[in-house]
């Protein structure tokens, strides 16, 4: 059951994460760091259906992430959620057109091996 | 043009509220799990599909309050990812699984091994060279998704 959780927990991570940056740059940069800022974003997000989905993916991680806190201890519950490391650097690279070069791909192996490493 | 050139482009304001950003994304994730795994111990196992199930929990203050951090987390996350690339702000906001792993060993007295200790160094290794990139390479949004 604990490991069924983390894939759960996985998988809409990576869906989750692509479809927020994807809604978010839609959206547009936000110009600065006020409250009445972030407040309007918070009221765009509304009207976005990329965020809206990419935020229904995440409740349904988060549900998973509290099912796996109380069977396991938070050093291993919360690393375990970043399996989709790898996996989100690939849809980032060739659906969301970033330029991942080298550095970034060191990165997010460096990233992926110690968290799996908290979970040894 | 090397990913460093383009760091060096970026306007001085713009460092400024990515760094304060993903400060207020890593605390925030940090504060607001360890106040979720404290009131997840109190209110003890809870395995289940249907969200109802999970209302109990919210009888306990650790929870609610380890939620609404949580929302403060979720919008600063979005409002960085306006600003930078998916593959610049997952690693650089990764530092909150080492921040996580040492808050579990000290306030909730969990183990960490020395395998767990080099984990947290290879991690902590990810962060620094992910830092050292541009947080933005695309220009607008990625028009095929639209």
């Amino acid at each position: 059951m604990k490991w069924l959780l983390v894939g759960i927990i996985a998988v809409c991570n990576t869906i989750g994460d692509v479809l927020n940056t994807a809604g978010m740059k839609r959206q547009g940069e936000i110009e600065d760091l006020s409250p009445g800022t972030l407040v309007r974003m918070v009221g765009h997000i509304f009207r976005n259906p990329l965020v809206l989905g990419g935020l229904g993916a995440l409740a349904v991680s988060f549900f998973a992430l509290l099912s796996l806190l109380s069977i396991a201890n938070v050093s291993f519950a919360v690393p375990a959620t970043a399996i989709s490391y790898l996996l989100e650097t690939l849809l980032a690279k060739y659906v969301l057109k970033e330029d991942v070069r080298s550095r970034r791909w060191a990165a997010a192996i460096l990233v992926a091996a110690g968290v799996a490493l908290l979970e040894w | 043009m090397s990913l460093t050139q383009e760091k060096e482009t970026a306007t001085p304001g713009a460092v400024r509220k990515t760094r304060v950003l993903t400060l207020m994304v890593v605390a925030s994730n940090v504060i607001g799990n360890v106040m979720l795994s404290l009131g997840m111990h109190h209110v003890g196992r809870i395995v289940s599909a249907s969200p109802g199930d999970y209302m109990r929990a919210f009888s306990d203050p650790w929870i609610v309050v380890g939620v609404c951090i949580l929302v403060i987390w979720m919008a600063s996350d979005l409002a960085l990812l306006s600003a930078a690339d998916l593959t610049f702000v997952l690693p650089v906001t990764a530092s909150a699984y080492v921040l996580i792993a040492l808050t579990g060993h000290f306030v909730l007295h969990d183990r960490i091994s020395s395998t767990r200790w080099f984990g947290i160094m290879i991690i902590t290794l990810g962060v620094i060279l992910a830092e050292e990139t541009p947080a933005r390479t695309t220009k607008g949004p990625p028009e095929h998704l639209l």
